[in-house]
């Protein structure tokens, strides 16, 4: 059906750039979610006066192109401090930080978003402040925050395709590579873009899903 | 502490051709802005039109935009149409793919932002003789607008941050690309893009700023 | 002139109009009472062509409202309806409310709205809140200015869909003070209502819905005073 001058070494090539996206896409939704969760919970007890600090560092990985913050990381990394570390590293590092300055937020609002009341009622019943996070804040916060999270790492796999810059061969990079070669820009691409999109589509769908039913109770 | 020397003195000098890059990229930001709300009403008529056709339109439109990578969506619109034979500048690349992606992302907003108008409002246009366009025009748009406005003002953001993807089609005059090329030339990369971050960080703070005094100024209701 | 000839509506298997007859004419004002679920609201809507119906006929001034070669925009700007929820558009001041479908509609000039505006502003006992937007209004005010949007398209006939059943106690009085008003200066209207002492003072004609049906039609004297209909007097009953 169609002509075309891809081999099957190619699409093995083409995998393993899938695989590195998908790779570097769960390192960094794992530690960005704990790094997250810790920085949202700090943030909401002390207060925003004194996470005052913390909400503006977060912030700033939210107003810089992610583009940015990997170029600098890494020219921070191996050139101001002189360390051998690899692009893979360097990227997983930034990816996680930048993970957790939303996820921070999605975090706290959650948290924010339990009725104090239901949180007095859990004390006044003689809870331990971790009793009540555990018991009470934590089931209904992910209610609120879970599907905005699928959507933060969603977010974090289609941004992954960023880390080119500090040479990880991740899909989009290893398709940009065949293309060089083959010359065949539009059916590549309908690969690669057909992976993400297989990947995030039903994802996305059953976060929606997922909203859409707790949000009717 | 540090072996390495910082030229601070050096990359400043090369401030105003940075702060040209950044005009570059706000301009970029701002089309795409206008583009993208303008094709996002459109996509959300179609939406609304009840015929099959425009809404596969719209919904396939969202869906890719929402799912694919944007760096992707820039890179389809440069390479991608140049196996159709259209061949277009970094610049043209990179404002169509940002639209795109704005357009989608916009799209799903507002059908968020009908979802909290009441269906009594048409109801009450069109029993004053206006037909479903008017309506439309003059009573759902500008309160879906409203709405949507801090989702429109995130977008803007997102916007910004984009058009640093212009350097996969070797976009060389915004912000990232005036920056890539000079580090190209001096090598002092931490320090050039460390003002270059702190210019995007300022112009995000300005939109931020000036969408919320342009809220208080527009929306007096 | 309305006449409804023999209308038969459903929602699903629910038949809440079981073939109505009914014509009012010019400058009559009818009211309609009835319990909820009686059909007599959505009689209402279908007037106007909010609604399709299923079978019989709807004309007004001759014109058959859901003929497919009727222009129902064109139609619309003869009879004015006003609901429950008042559905002010928060977006637009008092004034601009009144004004928007005189200029989209009508086509009328901008000055020519605003005058026509301010009129129908005054008329309601709104002139001093023009400027104002709708969520700096009561209930009440803001059902009034819905009436003074609706009488601003110069309508012919005006539909009033239980206008005053979503105000707080207190605010029902000027909204029918203002309705007395426009009966007095001979507007036709049909008012779906449940205040009894006003249906009885300014109706020409009261009619009676129960489940779908037209039970009793007849002057207030004759209706309140020897209701024949045997639903209708336990309904009359319930509600004193």
């Amino acid at each position: 059906m169609f002509d075309t001058a891809l081999t099957a070494k190619d699409l093995v090539f083409l995998a393993q750039g899938a695989g590195m996206t998908l790779f570097v896409t769960a390192i960094s939704v794992f530690f960005g979610t704990i790094m997250g969760i810790i920085f949202g919970v700090i943030r909401y007890q002390i207060g925003p006066w004194w996470a005052a600090p913390l909400t503006f560092v977060l912030d700033v990985f939210r107003s810089i192109p992610l583009l940015i913050q990997l170029v600098l990381a890494n020219a921070f990394v191996t050139t101001v401090l002189g360390l051998r570390v690899s692009g893979f590293t360097v990227a997983c590092s930034v990816l996680s930080l930048y993970t957790a300055a939303y996820c921070s937020e999605i975090v706290r609002g959650g948290i924010e978003a339990v009725p104090p009341t239901l949180r007095r009622a859990a004390r006044s019943l003689g809870m331990t402040w971790g009793q009540d996070m555990t018991y009470v804040v934590l089931p209904l916060a992910t209610r609120v925050a879970l599907p905005s999270w699928i959507g933060l790492a969603l977010g974090v796999m289609k941004d992954s395709a960023l880390v080119y810059i500090v040479q990880v061969v991740e899909l989009l990079k290893s398709t940009q590579t065949l293309i060089t070669r083959l010359q065949e820009p539009l059916f590549l691409l309908m690969i690669c873009g057909l992976f993400y999109f297989l990947i995030s589509f039903p994802i996305a769908r059953f976060g929606g899903y997922l909203e859409k039913r707790w949000s009717n109770d | 502490m540090f072996n390495y020397n910082f030229r601070w003195n050096q990359a400043l000098n090369s401030l105003p051709d940075m702060l040209e890059g950044a005009l570059v990229t706000m301009e970029i930001a701002i089309l795409s802005m206008v583009i993208g709300i303008t094709v996002a009403i459109l996509l959300t008529l179609f939406r609304l039109s009840g015929n099959r056709i425009l809404y596969a339109i719209a919904t396939t439109w969202v869906e890719i935009a929402r799912n694919t990578p944007a760096l992707f969506q820039i890179y389809m619109v440069h390479f991608g149409l140049g196996g159709f034979g259209i061949h277009l500048s970094p610049y043209m690349s990179l404002l169509i793919g940002i639209a795109f992606n704005n357009a989608g992302y916009l799209t799903e907003n507002f059908r968020g932002a009908l979802k909290a108008i009441p269906e009594t409002q048409t109801r009450a246009a069109r029993s004053l003789g206006m037909s479903p366009l008017q309506a439309f025009q003059n009573v759902i748009l500008p309160q879906m607008l409203r709405i949507s406005f801090l989702p429109m003002t995130n977008q803007m953001v997102w916007a910004i941050l984009m058009t640093s993807l212009g350097a996969v089609v070797a976009m060389n005059t915004d912000l990232y690309g005036v920056t890539s090329e000079l580090n190209a030339r001096t090598f002092r990369t931490f320090e050039l893009f460390a003002i270059a971050a702190v210019i995007f960080y300022l112009i995000t703070k300005a939109i931020t700023l000036s969408a919320r005094l342009l809220a208080a100024r527009l929306f007096r209701y | 002139m309305i006449e409804i000839q023999n209308v038969h509506k459903s929602f699903g298997a629910l038949q809440v109009l079981k073939g109505i007859n009914l014509t009012v004419a010019k400058g009559e004002v009818l009211t309609v009472i009835g319990g909820s679920g009686s059909g007599k609201s959505t009689l209402l809507t279908c007037i106007n062509g909010l609604e399709q119906i299923d079978s019989g006929r709807i004309l007004v001034d001759g014109v058959e409202v859901h003929a497919k070669s009727t222009d129902l925009n064109k139609l619309r700007e003869k009879i004015g309806i006003v609901f429950q929820q008042w559905n002010a558009f928060p977006h637009l001041t008092v004034l601009e409310n009144v004004m928007l479908a005189q200029i989209k509609v009508l086509k009328r000039s901008k000055s020519d709205a605003e005058a026509e505006a301010v009129r129908q502003l005054n008329h309601v006992g709104l002139a001093d809140k023009l400027k104002v937007y709708p969520s700096r209004l009561s209930g009440g005010q803001q059902q009034r200015m819905a009436i003074a949007r609706a009488l601003a398209m110069s309508p012919d006939y005006m539909l009033f869909d239980e206008v005053t059943s979503a105000l707080d106690p207190q605010l029902v009085g000027e909204v029918l003070d203002t309705l007395r008003m426009l009966a007095s200066e001979g507007m036709t209207m049909i008012c779906v209502t449940h205040e009894m002492k006003f249906a009885r003072e300014v109706s020409d004609r009261v009619a009676f819905f129960h489940k779908g049906v037209m039970a009793e039609i007849a002057a207030p004297e004759e209706l309140f005073g020897a209701p024949k209909d045997p639903e209708l007097q336990k309904f009359l009953a319930a509600t004193h």
